[in-house]
């Protein structure tokens, strides 16, 4: 299997261990996968809000690119709000004036748009693109004894779901079941993480990322597929703590590095230690600590 | 949703009626609102909301932009799709959202200052560089809102530094950003300039 990447601005740099485990990952399972070239910022949250065409065409021109380097490839995304953005420009081109535009404006880059290379998320190509047994085959420490609360958050499912429910998405359950681990379900799996809200409206998005991270605290790690939601998760537990009156502290991980921990990947390749909240206690528990 | 509601006569308050039609990529499909309330009831944030979403499509039909445009649902919505992939009527209500946040910065009302700087500092450094660069950002953001607000994010600041998570890296001024030429063209496409 071979495919496209596209990083996008987080995966890039505070995201960067979802990556370096995702390629890991994805070589043990035997996939080849190239990095977009000169790929730029998909627009994020703030493309669409700065008019309608500049939010199709920051995707489109990536997609440009892909069709150009792809050779019928497809392109997976592991950010949420990329994948979003770049399926909604594929969207757009269904339309033909819209594609015209799109075109009109992606000239001045001396590229063009035909609207038929297919975003993939990386969830969707994790658990529907390999079988289980083949996942199975490769899981060399078993995370057995490991609860995971699964997190999906919204973009991953909303408004695109061509893999996956848009309320009750179910798709990491049979991965994290074929890593050995048991899965701990509630009520907030695929709602949002409060996005920018954390840094524009703290009080609002401390109490939103707190819903989830308090519906996910019986289990000994959450499961994230998106940067942002890692982020909101992971980064400001401390401050959360303190707006619901009580402690909260759950390491936060990528599904990739999951993974990679139950193939028997490296720490160099999976790096549980840039996580805010210390991995340890669940990396104990699976006998995988280091130092 | 605060408890005290606000009379308002619309036989005598200024009202656009095409408003409504502005939001949706149609034009009619917010008519076809019926109130049931289920965008309110999927939504995150409608807790934090001074107008719920339910309310604010109602104001949104009876022609009341300017009021619309004054509240802070707009920058208190995620972007999370659960009111759009819900509401029974089938109405794209996430983009409509856009559209108020578009034009709110585009009329530059005032009172959201938070939000607005956010949207403007993060277009700035894309256009400049092409991508994010979160050091860059967060320091044109706090700077352009409140600096005060910007200790509280410190500590953290630091620890992600020391975890690699943001990268260091030197403003570049002055010169073409690397998607200059794209931000012009759409701006000409798109009639502002
Ligand atoms: S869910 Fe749709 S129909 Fe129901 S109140 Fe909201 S916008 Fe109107
Ligand atoms: S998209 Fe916005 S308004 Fe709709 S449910 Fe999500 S946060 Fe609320």
């Amino acid at each position: 299997m071979k495919y496209l990447f596209y990083p996008g601005c987080s995966m890039e740099t505070s995201a960067l261990e979802y990556t370096t485990s995702m390629l890991g990952v994805l070589k043990t399972l035997g996939a080849e996968i190239e990095e977009l070239e000169n790929w730029t910022c998909c627009g994020a949250s703030v493309g669409a809000v700065m008019s309608d065409l500049l939010g199709v065409v920051l995707p489109a021109r990536n997609l440009a690119l892909a069709e150009k380097a792809g050779d019928g490839r497809e392109l997976i995304a592991g950010c949420s709000a990329c994948y979003t953005n770049l399926r909604k420009a594929t969207e757009a081109a269904r339309d033909r004036a819209s594609l015209a535009k799109i075109n009109q404006a992606l000239e001045v880059e001396n590229l063009a748009f035909r609207g038929t290379v297919n975003t993939r998320h990386l969830l969707d190509v994790l658990a529907n693109d390999f079988d289980m047994d083949t996942i199975k085959s490769h899981v060399k420490r078993p995370l057995t004894g490991l609860t995971v609360a699964p997190y999906y958050g919204c973009q991953t499912v909303r408004p695109y779901s061509p893999f996956d429910d848009h309320n009750h998405p179910t798709s990491m359950v049979r991965i994290l079941e074929a890593l050995g681990a048991k899965v701990h379900h509630h009520l907030h799996e695929a709602t949002c993480c409060g996005t920018a809200l954390l840094t524009t409206k703290p009080e609002a998005g401390f109490t939103i990322a707190g819903t989830i991270l308090e519906a996910s605290s019986p289990a000994d790690c959450i499961a994230t597929v998106c940067p942002m939601c890692h982020m909101n998760l992971d980064s400001y537990q401390d401050k959360v703590s303190k707006v619901l009156g009580k402690t909260i502290s759950i390491p936060v991980v990528f599904l990739p590095q999951l993974m990679g921990l139950a193939f028997g990947l490296e720490e160099s390749t999976l790096l549980f230690k840039r996580l805010m909240v210390s991995a340890k206690p669940m990396l104990e528990r699976v006998g995988a600590a280091q130092g | 949703m605060s408890s005290d509601s606000e009379v308002i006569n619309l036989t005598e308050i200024r009202r656009d009626t095409a408003f409504a039609e502005s939001l949706t990529p149609v034009g009619h499909e917010l008519k076809r609102c019926i109130q049931c309330g289920t965008c309110t009831a999927s939504c995150p944030s409608a807790a934090f909301m001074d107008v719920t979403p339910r309310q604010m499509w109602r104001m949104a039909n009876l022609g009341l932009a300017d009021q619309v445009l004054h509240t802070k649902t707009m920058w208190l919505c995620t972007v999370c799709y659960e009111c759009q992939v819900s509401c029974p009527r089938g109405i794209p209500l996430t983009e409509a959202i856009a559209r108020l946040k578009q034009m709110a910065i585009q009329e530059r009302i005032k009172g959201f200052k938070e939000s607005t700087a956010f949207y403007r500092a993060f277009s700035d450094v894309m256009r400049r560089y092409g991508k994010m660069r979160e050091m860059e950002f967060m320091v044109r953001y706090f700077m352009s809102t409140n600096l005060l607000s910007a200790t509280g994010f410190a500590g953290m600041g630091l620890k992600m530094l020391q975890r690699g998570k943001v990268k260091p890296e030197m403003p570049q001024l002055g010169g073409e950003g690397r998607l200059d030429k794209l931000f012009d063209r759409v701006a000409e496409l798109e009639g502002r300039r």
